[in-house]
């Protein structure tokens, strides 16, 4: 049984779908990364795991346990913690009190606030920094760090390359091998192609809100994944 | 196959109202030679009740912009009768007028700095500008201090007054009705319909919100106090903590739009109506009357958010004041040869 | 010296304002909420403890005791039935469901009460003064008064900056979404909340009840010095809060010693001076949405 199941997800906004019919199955310990264009509806489905959306059909199934009408405290009770787009760092807490916040919840686990500091050392010298006061990097680190303080079975990784210069992202994607060490399961959306299948152990592409191809990271055929982020069918090679 | 299209606005309900309503007003016109002093002024009341109604649902409903400090500008219309035709000598009924132009006036310096508040805060900050008009006009002793002042109608016969102005407040009160309806027919009414459904979206447009709340908050004072100065006429009794009352005013219009249906011109009408039907009969308890209101409109609030005219309009899916726009497709089939 | 004394008076009497202020910016900060109806409700505790100390010929302060439970549980079923239904949605909503509460609550104290003005009986505190030095004189009571807006004020900043449920407000306030995400109960916050918010109003009724006779209808005047306060002050800071407090105390006291007619009209200027040029007010965060 897989960690994480989902059946048959349909998802809109207010007349908008935006996901059709979505099937996901993510093992323990295992790293996905969900892959796709702007729009493809990547953030809704990692929204609807997180309950921040309610789907309008299908299923969620966490540890066998379906999800739907539980509300996102409820779910990270259970161990699935997401760290949204676009950070959402606290402005009125500092970066410590966005660390404790974070384990809010109470779940026991590896993760403490030290272990943070350690895996993050550029959040060291700014315990006491406002939270509004942050340079893009820096929030990420905290949001990152912010969601693993529940000590999560499941993280859900929600673009955190977007807006950042190349560096920043590569710093962060460095800290993501501790997470995995721990046994997290991660589900790592991003429109970054070659940084998505470099940390991921599985990947499923998102296209117009359907998976369009799904597989192991490490035999990607990066034409099959080309045609399935933009919905191109092969296009023929000029000797 | 060929298909036309066009935008209608008329239903047959809406057609058969029409004409309802214009025997009803021809009606109305009449009473004063018929029925005794007594109905012509609960007719009197009635009529205010509307326009004030009205009025402040045009805001409210239509324009998102909620004041709980209406009571200024009834308190201006009343004493701008005292000034104009106790302190300055002029007609009776021309002062009605002049009172509510001077409303208009005072309301603009008010609304700059209302409007600089939003939501919750507007209406509080409404209500404070309401209380620093009463206060200045309680301190004013030209106009009677604390104890206020009668409106001087020595002039006029009690008949002539009371059908003189039992008919400006037909034409206050049927007017109020009139002028919301045109104004929501017109492209500002479109206008409002947009930034009512979305904010955002319509202002992206080009929607001047502000400009366009602002005109309304102006003719709204104005026409609230073209109704107070008329009920004072008829009352002519002013007294600053009456006539800028929020209990005595301000609560019973917010009661009868959202009970009746807040955000459609049938709602306030259909509130008015009843409150005022109502208060006869608990006339010996005003209090009960009062509570019983304010519990209905919380719960009106809490649970039907479109009051009475909401409930009726779902039911029958009817609108008696035509002013939404759909579209209408008829599809030809094409003779072939 | 006599100009000492009033604004000495003014001072003091912010703190009343602080208290009743602080109630209004705890709804608004943590939930976006402004209930039209904390004047009243104010007054309402005023009226309880005038019950509660002449049917058992105990202080009013004592009765307070008795009454800050209540006023806890008060808020918590308040929130559950009538707040929870409001927060986030239509601000007409909340502005004609408070107010209908408001109504509901002054006519309900008119039936029980009548319209009569009642006052809090303090005794021998009512009237023992401090004697400063010659001409400066302060009374125990206001003096008193002052301090609780001052101790409430600074329990509210130990309590949002020290404890869980504090950094669960200030996150509740900052985005309720995300929040949630990291398993905070957004209800739990929101009726924690307003539980807090009529602690404060217990309190503020009591104290204005002890500092000035009341009747039924003087609620929304309340309301109205509570509002000013905030504004004066500045959304979303606390001691912005007292700050703008003191500031209209210290505005009506001037205003009452020019002309005795002219106490809140002077208050109410203050106010519409800074809403005009400064609409952040002194020490402003938030905007006022």
């Amino acid at each position: 049984m897989s960690l994480l199941e989902v059946e048959g997800l349909d998802a809109r906004y207010g007349d908008f779908q935006a996901l059709f019919g979505v099937n996901l199955s993510v093992e323990e310990s295992v790293t996905e990364s969900i892959i796709g264009a702007n729009g493809a509806g990547k953030s809704t489905l990692l929204k609807t795991i997180a309950g921040v959306l309610p789907p309008s059909a299908g299923d969620i199934r966490f540890d066998g346990k379906s999800l739907v009408g539980l509300p996102p405290n409820a779910r990270l009770a259970l161990g699935v913690s997401l760290v949204p787009e676009g950070r959402r760092i606290f402005p009125s807490l500092s970066v410590d009190e966005n660390l404790i916040i974070g384990a809010h919840s109470g779940r026991k686990g590896p993760w403490t606030k030290e272990r943070i500091y350690e895996a993050f050392p550029l959040l060291q010298p700014l315990a006491k920094r406002s939270g509004a006061r942050l340079s893009g990097g820096e929030q990420q680190a905290l949001a990152i760090g912010r969601a693993l303080m529940s000590n999560p079975r499941l993280l859900l990784l929600d673009e955190v390359s977007l807006g950042l210069a190349p560096i920043v992202v590569k710093q962060v994607y460095a800290a993501l091998p501790t997470i995995m060490e721990q046994g997290t399961t991660l589900l790592v959306v991003e429109q970054d192609v070659n940084q998505a299948l470099a940390v991921a152990t599985r990947f499923a592409c998102l296209l117009e809100g359907r998976i369009s191809l799904s597989g192991d990271a490490a035999t990607a055929n990066r034409d099959a994944v080309t045609d399935a982020y933009f919905g191109m069918s092969s296009v023929k090679k000029d000797h | 196959m060929a298909t036309s299209s066009k935008v209608i606005r008329s239903t047959t309900a809406s057609r058969v109202f029409a004409v309802v309503a214009l025997l009803v007003v021809i009606v109305l016109a009449t009473v004063p030679k018929w029925a005794d002093v007594s109905t012509v002024r609960k007719l009197v009341d009635l009529l205010i009740l509307i326009a004030l109604a009205q009025m402040w649902n045009l805001l409210a409903g239509f324009a998102g912009v909620v004041s709980v400090g209406q009571q200024a500008f009834v308190g201006i219309g009343a004493y701008g009768m005292v000034v104009f035709v106790n302190n300055l000598g002029f007609g009776l009924y021309t002062s009605i007028f002049i009172s509510a132009l001077v409303a208009a006036l005072i309301s603009i310096p008010m609304g700059l700095i209302a409007f600089r508040l939003r939501g919750s805060y507007f209406a509080i900050g409404s209500w404070v500008l309401a209380e620093v008009v009463r206060l200045a006009a309680k301190a004013n002793n030209s106009v009677g201090g604390g104890s206020g002042a009668s409106i001087k109608v020595a002039g006029y016969s009690a008949a002539s007054r009371s059908q003189n102005v039992y008919w400006i407040a037909l034409i206050v009160g049927v007017g109020a009705v009139a002028l919301t309806y045109a104004l929501l027919r017109s492209g500002l009414g479109l206008q409002l319909q947009a930034i009512r459904d979305n904010e955002g979206g319509a202002r992206g447009l080009g929607a001047n919100v502000y400009r366009t709340r602002f005109v309304l908050w102006v003719v709204v004072a104005f026409w609230t106090a073209l109704a107070g100065a008329t009920f004072y006429t008829k009352s002519l009794r002013v007294q600053p903590d009456q006539s800028f009352s929020v209990v005595s005013w301000t609560a019973p219009i917010i009661f009868m739009v959202v009970i009746g249906g807040i955000g459609s011109i049938e709602g306030p009408i259909i509130g008015a109506i009843a409150y005022w039907f109502f208060r006869e009969r608990f006339g010996n308890s005003p209090e009960y009357y009062a509570m019983a209101l304010g519990l209905l409109a919380v719960g009106v609030a809490l649970f039907l958010q479109r009051g009475v005219w909401g409930i009726i309009r779902r039911r029958f899916d009817l609108q008696l004041f035509p002013v939404r726009r759909r579209l209408s497709v008829t599809t030809e089939e094409k003779v072939s040869p | 010296m006599a100009w000492v004394n009033a604004i000495v008076q003014g001072i003091l009497l912010g703190g009343l304002y602080a208290v009743l202020a602080t109630g209004l910016s705890v709804g608004f900060g943590v939930m976006r909420l402004t209930n039209l109806a904390h004047g009243d409700m104010a007054i309402l505790a005023a009226f309880m403890a005038f019950s509660i100390s002449t049917s058992f010929k105990i202080s009013p302060l004592v009765a307070l005791l008795v009454i800050l439970p209540g006023a806890f549980v008060f808020g918590l079923l308040l929130q559950r039935f009538v707040f929870d239904r409001l927060i986030g949605g239509d601000p007409s909503l909340q502005i004609v469901a408070t107010f209908g509460l408001s109504i509901v609550i002054q006519n309900g104290l008119k039936k029980k009460y009548t319209a009569d003005t009642r006052g809090l009986n303090l005794g021998k505190l009512a009237t023992r003064s401090i004697r400063i030095t010659k001409g400066l004189t302060i009374g125990v009571l206001p003096l008193i008064t002052f301090l609780c807006g001052v101790g409430v004020l600074v329990l509210l900043a130990l309590f949002l900056s020290r404890t869980k449920m504090g950094r669960a407000f200030r996150a509740t306030s900052d985005d309720p979404d995300t929040a949630q995400l990291m398993g905070v109960d957004k209800r739990r916050v929101y009726a924690t909340a307003t539980g807090i918010t009529m602690l404060t109003v217990a309190l503020a009724g009591v104290l204005y009840g002890a500092k000035s006779s009341f009747d039924p209808f003087i609620g929304p005047a309340t309301l109205i010095f509570a509002f000013e306060a905030v504004i004066i002050g500045g959304l979303g800071s606390l001691w912005g809060t007292l700050a703008g407090g003191i500031a209209l105390g210290v505005a009506q006291a001037i205003g009452l010693k020019i002309n005795a007619g002219y106490g809140e009209l002077a208050g109410h200027a203050l106010f519409l001076g800074v809403l005009a040029t400064r609409p952040r007010g002194m020490f402003g965060k938030l905007d006022n949405r």
